[in-house]
């Protein structure tokens, strides 16, 4: 099971957080400056797995991002990889070319389309055709009932 | 400013981008509590806010929140947008509860109550919001209240696949909160049969939620594994254009592969030999796969195949019984092992290691020892080269052990800090495992020392100590090379550690070359003392005692030494203490007490490395490879020394000096560290105060901390009578520690009913014991060896915690006076409810001579005391035998012989643990299988029980099959310490 994943910039900003079991909020910032702290100071050409406390650590680069997920021992890591690149894969699809900046701007998005992927630190839909039709399908709901208002 | 997608809150998106214009941490913190007072104020006055105004703060709320600012409010407003009727409100709503709502919030009644409607909607996409909402969040009070939707909208005809998918592992995360949300029995093959659906996402969800719920139960869901295997087959003979949006890269559903893969590794091989051969095929095909050139050069395809490629040869590890697999496996990997990718490198490296623990695939895994050694010297990432780092201490074996540590001690001068201790203990394990030579072995921890002598922990050089003390061939050569390395200009303190203790026992054994006389060697370690810690020092000081014994022509010097300012006046009182004691010892008495204070170490008694116990506490993954040989040394006792510890201590036995910390390790601390030192801390500071207490084995001169331990001058209980010595010898000061020798003595009572449990100067404690069924007498004769009466004798048992459900023990009080050389009885009757693993604790107390005594025992009732045999015939046995074939039922363990292989003493034993001895059984007559019940008042649990001796390795594997784990591993633990 994935027990959280972390989106953070090569600056060590935290962009998302997704925690698939429960910890406090001092906990939460403890590990993700933890993490934070190992992954950036990993070469380029080193390998994407370290093991981290009793868990296992995934993480790759895109562009200014990494994106970074904790495993259990059993768990496979190449596909883990793998998870993380379908997640990319979708928000470069729904936002065109997706940056660092629409992640920003659009959190609950990303957020939305991480629920659609995995649900309960598992892989939920694995298609992505499916995922994307879902989120879609929410964006038309949206559009049908919401009429634009003023901003503030 | 980026587009935003779909409805777009425009005073979000400003605010954001007002937030990352910001210069400084202050102006950021200032505009966001300009921010907040705003949203608060809106909040509070105007009740006019419309649901997208709500929703557009309460995103500003989550937003402050992720940016990792404190909210204290807005969850009201985030659960009133719940029951929005528009969507995007809604969800807004449940991605601040998810994201920020406490799951013992008072809030959490109101959501529940939300999600409940959302769920029975007729909306799916409603009922997702919801499911997801519970998973993310998946709380006790959740479970209870919505465990019940869940199941049915997974199994219902009408659900729609995403809503299923969703509900499976909704289902799955309140099932991990609380285990019974899902009802056993009327869901069960429903669930199971989710396999076969004929929407790859719901199987893919379906087969999480199922893996977990094996994981619990592998019996009640073993209908699952026909089911998986068939899915599995269909999968990997697909080509990768059937599968549409399911195939990945080219690769058909790897997900759900892996995700079966990893279900199977719950099981055995598959009984049905159908089955059994479609899963093998679909093995070799993933293997053959492998060898196909690549359908992509992107690495998402190469990543994919690959998963499921190690995940399959993790289940053909797991089998571990089809040898022609096994081996291509590892071709397979040893491929990997130069592939130019590093995860593939560092996958190969770690899979190899569950390899090497495989008898069919070891030799296969040797012959790439080259190429691991290469990893280990050129991978560029410290990862890798731990990795390469576990392989080559995984397949290490005798035949290569002076390689393989050769290599590491090589690469260990350079190797990064980060893993620097865990390979000093590696190379220590396997130097001690594999020691032929047992010079080769000195030298090795000497070298290891030297050159990594900051990362020796204690527990290495305790155990050189023990060895060298323990192995009469290999003392001289010790003594000489520690006083060679000593030689060197710069030495590590644990160098002067191991020198002097070494020196200080056996530092006679070099003595006669002049070039190592006497005076050389004191001056040499005298040379270092300035440089050590205190501990050090103290235990220099000990060595320098054992001097003015073994060579009498320097004590003047010593004595001298031990008289200047620096000692007698030091201001760390232990040292101090010390240099007094030691003075006074070696002034006052005659050599003849001298000599028996100081008598040379008896050997150790045997136990398990201290050193596995600390690698596998450091690294628990590290040491699971270690199914094999697990008995790290082949010292030899010989004498009798050892068990002598729980005689009563003798003249012959050396007395303990007074600074010895522990008193007898073998009760302290069993298997855990070298010379009981680590016990030390538990034990309170009283228990040094009895001169010639702890018999036997006592650690004298491995110095405790600094300022531990409490002094007592050997004088001051010497002087007044030695009469009075024995009277205060037991005294076990700490009231609730095991007394010493305890659990040896338990362990004697495994296979036998009747013997001595405990004796010392004072007491003898006798045992008979029978068990019919469930119940068990036990009759304890208590017999008191002075001639002066024990006044306030008390003997009580207890069950510590869940023992006292599990097992109902009766011991009726008996009489508290026990004259001078009397037996009193006191019957024992024990009921067993329930299976349990820890023993009853015997709490015995009397005053005697004036001082309390302790003595505290653990009764010798466990589990096997309930055990009646049965017989039955070869087939009915092994048809048993293989339905028990699943990982939870079994226990298994491999381990070297601690006695002589005797067949006829085998036997023995094995009718004396109560279980029924099936003779002409096993095929290989060899073998010993056995049968029996365990009676509880609860349940009757079958166990199976089969022995196998290898007497060319000298090694026994041991498996015990049973319906409950917990016995199969109990009865198994107390079994192997007795062949």
């Amino acid at each position: 099971m994935l027990q959280f994943m972390l989106l953070f910039s090569r600056q060590g900003k935290l962009r998302l957080q997704k925690w698939y079991q429960a910890h406090t909020e001092k906990t939460k910032k403890k590990i993700t400056r933890e993490l934070i702290n190992t992954v950036l100071t990993r070469k380029p050409k080193m390998c994407n797995f370290l093991e981290w406390r009793d868990l296992k650590i995934v993480y790759k680069r895109y562009a200014s991002l990494y994106f970074c997920c904790a495993i259990e021992d059993k768990d496979n890591e190449l596909l883990t990889l793998e998870i993380i690149h379908r997640y990319v894969e979708l928000l470069d699809k729904y936002f065109g070319s997706v940056c660092e900046l629409d992640i920003i701007f659009n959190f609950e998005k990303a957020y939305f389309m991480l629920d659609e992927l995995m649900l309960g630190g598992e892989i939920q839909e694995t298609s992505k055709k499916n995922v994307l039709k879902a989120i879609q399908a929410q964006d038309l709901l949206q559009e049908d009932l919401d009429t634009p208002q003023s901003a503030q | 400013m980026p587009t935003v997608k779909g409805d777009g809150m425009r005073g979000l998106a400003v605010f954001i981008s007002d937030i990352r214009n910001c210069k400084s941490k202050e102006a950021e913190v200032k505009r966001i509590n300009k921010e907040l007072a705003n949203i608060r104020s809106k909040f509070k006055g105007d009740k006019t806010l419309d649901g997208y105004q709500k929703k557009k703060y309460v995103c500003k709320l989550l937003f402050i929140f992720l940016l990792g600012h404190d909210i204290d409010f807005g969850h009201m407003e985030a659960v009133n947008l719940l029951s929005s009727n528009k969507y995007t409100e809604k969800q807004i709503g449940y991605l601040f509860i998810s994201v920020l709502v406490n799951e013992n919030s008072e809030l959490m009644n109101l959501v529940i109550q939300n999600i409940k409607n959302d769920i029975s909607s007729r909306t799916p996409i409603h009922i997702n919001l919801a499911l997801h909402c519970i998973a993310n969040i998946g709380s006790k009070a959740m479970a209870e209240t919505l465990g019940p939707e869940v199941p049915k909208l997974l199994v219902s005809g009408d659900t729609i696949d995403e809503v299923k998918q969703s509900a499976a592992l909704c289902l799955l995360r309140l099932y991990r909160t609380d285990p019974h949300c899902i009802p056993s029995g009327e869901y069960q093959s429903r669930i199971i049969h989710l396999l076969n659906d004929q929407h790859m996402g719901v199987v893919t969800a379906a087969t999480s939620l199922i893996h977990d719920l094996v994981l619990d139960n592998p019996d009640d869901y073993k209908g699952c594994v026909s089911l998986a295997v068939s899915r599995l087959s269909r999968i990997v003979t697909s080509s990768y254009t059937d599968l549409q949006d399911y195939t990945y890269y080219f690769v058909p559903a790897p997900w759900l592969s892996v995700k079966l893969l990893r279900l199977l590794q719950f099981y055995g091989p598959p009984e049905d030999p159908a089955n059994r051969n479609r899963l093998n095929e679909c093995l070799e095909t993933i293997l053959n796969k492998a060898q196909e050139p690549p359908k992509s050069k992107k690495v998402q395809h190469s990543n994919s195949k690959n998963a499921v490629l190690f995940e399959a040869i993790n289940l053909i590890i797991h089998h571990d019984s089809e040898p022609n697999l096994l081996v291509r496996a590892c071709n397979q990997l040893g491929q990997f092992l130069q592939h130019r990718e590093t995860n593939l490198r560092y996958l190969a490296l770690e899979s190899m290691c569950l390899l090497a623990s495989s008898e069919f695939s070891r030799e296969a895994v040797k012959k790439h020892q080259e190429t691991v050694v290469t990893a280990l010297k050129t991978e560029r990432d410290v990862s890798v080269r731990q990795r390469a780092v576990d392989l080559l201490y995984a397949m290490c074996d005798r035949t290569n052990t002076e390689e393989v540590v050769g290599e590491m001690l090589d690469y260990l001068e350079k190797a990064d800090y980060s893993i620097r201790e865990e390979m000093v203990l590696k190379v220590a394990i396997l130097a001690e495992k594999f020691a032929v030579d047992y010079t080769w072995y000195v030298d090795t921890i000497l070298n290891l020392i030297r050159i990594a002598g900051d990362f020796v922990s204690e527990e290495v050089w305790y155990r050189v100590i023990q060895i060298v003390i323990n192995r009469e061939d290999v003392q001289g050569y010790a003594a000489k090379m520690v006083f060679e390395a000593l030689q060197a200009p710069a030495c590590h303190e644990n160098m002067v550690k191991v020198g002097g203790y070494i020196l200080g026992e056996f530092g006679n054994l070099i003595a006669g070359d002049p070039r190592s006389s006497p005076q050389v060697q004191f001056n040499l370690l005298h040379s270092k003392f300035h440089l050590c810690s205190p501990p050090t020092r103290g235990l220099l000081l000990s060595t320098y005692v054992k001097f003015i014994n073994l060579f009498p022509e320097i004590k003047q010097i010593i004595q001298d030494v031990l008289k200047s300012d620096n000692q007698l006046r030091n201001a760390d009182a232990e040292l101090q203490q010390r240099a007094v004691e030691y003075l006074s010892l070696s002034v006052r008495t005659s050599s003849d007490v001298l000599a028996t204070v100081l008598e040379e170490m008896p050997p150790f008694p045997e136990r398990e490395s201290s050193l596995l116990a600390k690698l596998k506490k450091k690294k628990p993954s590290a040491v699971v490879e270690e199914k094999k040989p697990n008995k790290p040394i082949t010292v030899e006792v010989n004498n009798t020394a050892g068990e002598s510890s729980t005689d009563a201590p003798s003249t012959a036995t050396p007395v303990q000096l007074p600074m010895v910390q522990a008193p007898n390790p073998t009760a302290a601390a069993p298997s855990t560290d070298l010379l009981g030192l680590d016990a030390a801390p538990a034990q309170p500071a009283q228990t040094f105060n009895m001169p010639g207490a702890p018999p036997a084995t006592n650690n004298f001169g491995a110095p405790p901390a600094a300022g531990q331990s409490t002094l007592l001058d050997i004088f001051d209980a010497q002087a007044p009578a030695p009469a009075q010595a024995p009277a205060q010898a037991p005294a076990v000061a700490n009231a609730s520690a095991l007394s010493p020798g305890a659990e040896e003595n338990f362990c004697k009572f495994i296979c036998k009913n009747n013997g001595v449990l405990f004796e010392n100067d004072l007491l003898q404690i006798g045992v008979k014991s029978e068990s019919k069924s469930m119940y068990c007498r036990l009759v304890l004769f208590f017999g008191n060896k002075t001639s002066m009466q024990f006044s306030d004798f008390s003997s009580t048992v207890i069950t510590p915690g869940e023992l006292a459900s599990r097992l109902l023990v009766k011991a009726p009080p008996i009489n508290n006076v026990l004259d001078g050389g009397a037996q009193v009885q006191q019957l024992i009757t024990a009921e067993c409810v329930q299976e349990f693993s820890d023993a009853p604790l015997l709490n015995i107390r009397f005053v005697c001579g004036g001082s309390m005594q302790y003595v505290n025992l653990k009764v010798p009732i466990m589990v096997s005391k309930f055990f009646q045999p049965t017989t039955m015939s070869s087939s009915d046995f092994f048809s048993r035998w293989n339905q028990l074939i699943a990982p939870a039922h079994e226990y298994q363990n491999i381990f070297k012989a601690n006695f002589p292989m005797d067949r006829d003493g085998n036997k023995t034993k094995l009718m004396g643990f109560g279980i029924g001895l099936l003779e002409g059984v096993d095929p290989n007559p060899d073998n010993f299988v056995c049968a029996g019940i365990v009676h509880c008042k609860s349940a009757q649990i079958g166990v199976l029980l089969r022995l196998e001796p290898n007497k060319a390795a000298l090694m026994y594997r041991l498996t015990l099959r049973s319906s409950k784990e917990e016995v199969a591993k109990e009865l198994g633990t107390l079994l192997s310490s007795q062949f």
